[in-house]
């Protein structure tokens, strides 16, 4: 599995960063993105890929919102990795995110390494990758880029935006910015801020990448090396916090790894270190370290009540949006108690708001995977608006 | 546990008015004006929503059950999970022109803060409830000797998700506790159908099976 990624060279790395197998809008100079870090920054790329067809009055279009290590690949083949999209559960003909119905876009967040600008983009002033000279970016900003894209699009209002975990942070994020363009809100998975708790395994993440003598103060790619352990620990030891203790008992329990007996070493006798440490392997062939820090660093900026004179309901205020939280019971990440305070937030707001919390015991990964509860939620919420939008 | 009592209230083959809906929701549903904004605290699986949006009511919803929750939600229902006692403090004054306990009021833990929240939340509050002072129930208690079962009220005493009886006379004393003005009220026999004949309230107290109030915010 090691020499499979390691054929992978860095060249190969930044042509997805700079060339996208995706639609690409730039944006130039005179159309910067003003960046919460008090930066201009230009020339701007967005990657996204789009699915379905945009109707004559431009009304049914969705955006979906990806999560930290996700990008804009929902429903075609990961071009580096060959595997499906990270969402055909949920977005596809016929599926609750239905492209029959609806025209849906998924841009790869700003910072991100899947050819929206970031830190593995090309810096044109040097010719080298951006690395940390890249302004450090916030939920916001990549909200700020993603409404710049549907302009370019020419699409004022969207039916709907929806996505978990970082992308529910930017779906109440857009809501709170331009609740005029959205209809529709469905985060799942989230939270108004990110923990305190979280805050530090995303330290524990990027301690990991900055351990690596490979990240050379994250000038790697000039000096030709890769931080490949450093950020599989990190991916490990996010993986573990998208996961539960059932789930990992079920999956996994404590079996041996093709053996039957304790080696007494430090190799993967138990199956769950092996399927960590392929969770970390193949994460780095297709992620940048320096986007991991800049990515998790966002998310650890997010606290939408910090906009809005301590109080979330503010940012909601008179919204016209109506919203649908979605949690899940073994979700330890972003625990139920983070969306009922979005919802009590609503509440406070007096926005329509359905808010519903699934049994299931896969964690906070759960919103990616096969639950026919989240599928018929978000099918009924999604048709009741799209009746309401006349679509 | 709500949602438990409105399915048990459906299978004890309630009254069902000739549109198939439930008496006693039509009876709530009457008292609503058209285009009105309205929180359903206790909505179950949201029949009463769903019959609110037929005619065109902006309805929302509170459900304990997740079951009940969900089942909403996939019907495009705006309903969130929650519990009256807990979380009608969170909403701001006068976001509803009416707030429905529609068979809730008895299985909350403060009746009367509850009733305090609805008439602060919207200008106009619906409560419908078993009423407790039926004269089978008294029958029961008095011959029995035991708490009374009925058709709606159908657990036994350790179980019973119901643990806030009343009948109608100690509804209006609440009512009038909370400074509620009384607009309309509406008591149904066992049969389901509305007492219409003008009667003093000792009668609609003694056979009056369930009973339906219009409240409003008095001054």
């Amino acid at each position: 599995m090691a020499d499979a990624t390691a054929t992978l060279d860095l060249a190969d790395r930044t042509r997805e960063a700079d060339q996208p197998h995706s639609l690409v809008v730039c944006f130039p100079a005179n159309k910067p993105l003003r960046l919460d870090a008090g930066v201009d920054f230009s020339p701007l790329q967005i990657a996204y890929q789009t699915y379905g067809k945009l109707n004559a009055a431009r009304t049914n279009a969705v955006l979906v919102c990806h999560a930290l290590t996700g990008d804009q690949h929902v429903f075609n083949a990961h071009p580096v990795t060959g595997k499906p999209g990270w969402w055909e559960t949920m977005v596809g003909p016929g599926m609750p995110i239905d492209t029959e119905r609806y025209f849906v876009i998924c841009p790869n967040v700003v910072g991100g390494c899947m050819g929206s600008s970031g830190p593995a983009s090309t810096n044109a002033a040097t010719g080298m990758p951006w690395g940390l000279d890249f302004p450090v970016i916030t939920v916001r900003d990549m909200v700020r880029a993603q409404a710049m894209l549907l302009d370019h699009l020419g699409i004022d209002s969207l039916f709907a935006v929806a996505g978990g975990s970082m992308g529910a942070m930017q779906v109440l994020q857009w809501a709170a910015s331009y609740p005029e363009r959205v209809f529709a809100a469905l985060p799942i998975a989230g939270a108004t801020r990110h923990s305190a708790q979280n805050i530090a395994f995303n330290e524990v993440g990027r301690q990991a990448v900055m351990a690596d003598p490979e990240w050379h103060g994250g000038r790697y790619f000039a000096k030709g090396t890769n931080p490949r352990r450093g950020l599989a620990v990190a991916r490990m030891s996010a993986h573990i916090t998208y996961l539960s203790d059932a789930a990992l008992h079920r999956k996994f329990g404590r079996r041996f790894q093709d053996r039957d007996n304790p080696t007494f070493s430090f190799d993967a006798d138990f199956q769950v270190e092996s399927y960590l440490r392929h969770q970390g392997i193949t994460f780095v062939e297709r992620f940048d370290a320096n986007s991991y820090l800049y990515l998790t660093r966002a998310m650890d900026y997010f606290d939408l009540a910090g906009d809005y004179d301590g109080v979330v309901a503010n940012g909601f205020r008179n919204t016209p949006t109506r919203f649908c939280v979605v949690s899940f019971t073994s979700d330890w990440l972003f625990p139920t108690v983070e969306s009922r305070a979005i919802v009590h937030a609503l509440n406070a707001a007096a926005a329509r708001v359905s808010f519903a919390e699934i049994t299931t015991d896969k964690g906070h990964d759960a919103f990616l995977l096969d639950e026919p509860e989240l599928f018929a939620i978000t099918r009924g919420f999604l048709d009741g608006a799209a009746k309401a939008r006349g679509l | 546990m709500l949602s438990r009592l409105k399915h048990d209230l459906t299978m004890a083959e309630a009254a069902r008015g000739p549109s198939g809906s439930r008496v006693d929701l039509l009876v709530v549903a009457d008292m609503v004006e058209r285009g009105a904004r309205v929180l359903d605290v206790g909505c179950g699986d949201g029949e009463l929503l769903r019959l609110l949006e037929t005619r065109g009511v902006d309805g929302r919803g509170i459900e304990l059950s997740r079951e009940g929750v969900n089942e909403c939600v996939a019907k495009g229902l705006a309903v969130v999970q929650g519990d009256a006692d807990a979380d009608l403090a969170n909403y701001p004054n006068d976001a509803f022109d009416f707030v429905i306990l529609s068979q809730t009021l008895q299985a909350t833990r403060q009746p009367r803060v509850v009733l305090e929240h609805m008439l602060r939340i919207g200008s106009h509050g619906i409560v419908s409830f078993p009423n407790f002072g039926h004269w089978k129930i008294r029958l029961q208690l008095f011959f029995g000797g035991h708490m009374p079962r009925t058709d709606n009220l159908p657990y036994a005493w350790w179980e019973t998700p119901n643990i806030h009886f009343c009948s109608i006379k100690d509804f209006r004393e609440l009512s009038n506790a909370v400074g509620a003005r009384m607009e309309q009220a509406v008591a149904l026999n066992a049969w389901g159908s509305r007492m219409r004949l003008k009667m003093p309230w000792w009668f609609w107290n003694l056979f009056g099976e369930q009973a339906v109030f219009l409240l409003s915010r008095r001054g």
